[in-house]
């Protein structure tokens, strides 16, 4: 992002999470769910960040293992951790509404594992990138191009391992009232999402710009 | 060229693996060990917990394994061979192939030993369906080894690979996991599932192929400095 569009997208951002409280209390109750229901305006988007994120973090890293570009290892370092800030947001408020409508805190349901396994392996990758010691650039990459083939065989094979037991959810579907809050909740967590990447990024530039004048100052 | 690479450094690690025995023994004693913990945990009354026998055999297998791949490169580290292995004039993808091999290849061993043991301990009908049971194992194994040798071969210069290797292996391995898992406890039913042991084949052999795709095109920039 441009330095220029980043104050105007963030005043934009601001005011649209001023008014989203109005938004989403003014949404329609949805039936059986009612207040519970209203969870999900931040449940989801946080959701849709956090495998944005990891999409972007993998197929940057797929750029930075082929082609050993640093820019393409800096956003996807930068997008590795938001999708790990997001992923949290996503599991904490997951069980909130877990609790309320299933009853239990935590379901082995096949998109509960597979966000819970996904976060995990961006927490392996925020660990090796502090501890791993030379070359921990390419290990967390290869982490993340991991993480991104994964998602299909956790899904796939947690799906299977669960519909063989029997299982109880309750999805609610989104009545024609609540679309448009739902969507508005997204575009906001998504412009969110891009000034975090932007600001995250530019942290990462500055500091390869530091070590960079570091190496150049020895004798 | 390619095959017998990779047949060259599978050579080379089983001949110092014959000298000495160094890994296979400690990996043995590791899985009985880990087995005899669980049983004091799952074992009510004399008899086993059910489907207690199929988690306890694929997570000693998980752990031994992890153990394995330490040691295996922990060997390479010490020698300061692997720099040596990586500045032989040969394809990288084909060492990469030699030491997965080599894993594999432990990890059976330990397997012949597990899998007999487990069914001794926990009274579990593990034979009763063994080609089933092979073909489970084998595509388990292939695809816990396939990753963790490139896991285990990055890390091999962090300081810090004793508790990265697991930690960045089990996450990723899961769909093994849960494969094997689901696999032998369809095995281990009074009526044997047959359909649904071979339909988690199915998936494990599927995970097998994409990721050792992924290793093998992953291994050159991994392990160039």
């Amino acid at each position: 992002m441009k330095g220029q569009y980043f104050l105007p997208l963030f005043a934009l951002t601001t005011a649209m999470f001023a008014a989203a409280p109005f938004v989403i209390a003014n949404a329609p109750y949805e039936s059986t769910m009612l207040l519970v229901q209203k969870i999900f305006y931040f449940h989801v988007p946080s959701w849709f960040v956090m495998f944005s994120a990891i999409f972007i973090s993998g197929i940057y890293s797929v750029i930075y293992l082929v082609k050993g570009d640093r820019k393409a290892d800096q956003i996807a370092a930068a997008a590795a951790e938001i999708a790990v800030i997001f992923g949290v947001m996503g599991l904490v408020t997951g069980p909130l509404w877990g609790r309320k409508a299933w009853g239990v805190w935590w379901q082995w349901d096949a998109k509960l594992t597979m966000a819970l396994l996904l976060e995990m392996i961006f927490l392996g990758y925020q660990l090796v990138r502090r501890y791993g010691g030379p070359g921990s650039d390419k290990m967390s990459a290869a982490l993340a191009v991991f993480g991104m083939v994964n998602v299909p065989f956790v899904y796939w094979s947690v799906n299977i391992w669960r519909t063989v037991h029997p299982k109880t959810s309750v999805v609610p579907t989104l009545g024609p009232g609540m679309f448009g809050a739902f969507w508005f909740s997204v575009l906001s967590f998504m412009l969110l999402f891009s000034l975090l990447l932007t600001l995250r990024l530019r942290l990462e530039r500055q500091r390869a710009v530091l070590d960079e004048l570091y190496l150049a100052e020895e004798p | 060229m390619f095959l017998r690479v990779a047949l060259l450094v599978l050579k080379k690690d089983v001949a110092i693996e014959a000298k000495s025995f160094e890994i296979i023994t400690t990996t043995l004693f590791f899985a009985a060990s880990c087995i005899l913990v669980f049983s004091f945990a799952f074992v009510k009354e004399g008899a086993p917990v059910q489907d207690a026998a199929s988690g306890i055999l694929w997570i000693a297998i998980a752990f031994s394994g992890t153990l394995a791949l330490g040691r295996t490169f922990e060997r390479e580290r010490y020698g300061e061979t692997l720099r040596a292995l990586l500045l032989a004039p040969a394809p990288r993808p084909a060492i990469y192939v030699g030491k997965l091999l080599g894993m594999v290849f432990v990890m059976v061993t330990t397997e012949v030993l597990l899998v007999p043991m487990v069914a001794l301990l926990f009274q579990a009908p593990l034979f009763s369906r063994p080609l089933l049971l092979v073909a489970l194992l084998l595509a388990g194994t292939i695809g816990f080894a396939s990753v963790g040798t490139l896991f285990a071969a990055m890390l091999v210069r962090a300081r810090t690979r004793d508790i990265m290797l697991p930690i960045l292996l089990y996450p990723v391995t899961v769909p093994v996991m849960i494969a094997g898992v689901q696999g032998t406890s369809a095995l281990l039913m009074s009526t044997p599932d047959e359909a649904l042991a071979t339909m988690w084949i199915g998936i494990v052999t599927s995970f097998d192929v994409v990721f050792i795709t992924f290793c093998l095109w992953l291994f050159e920039p991994l392990m160039t400095e």
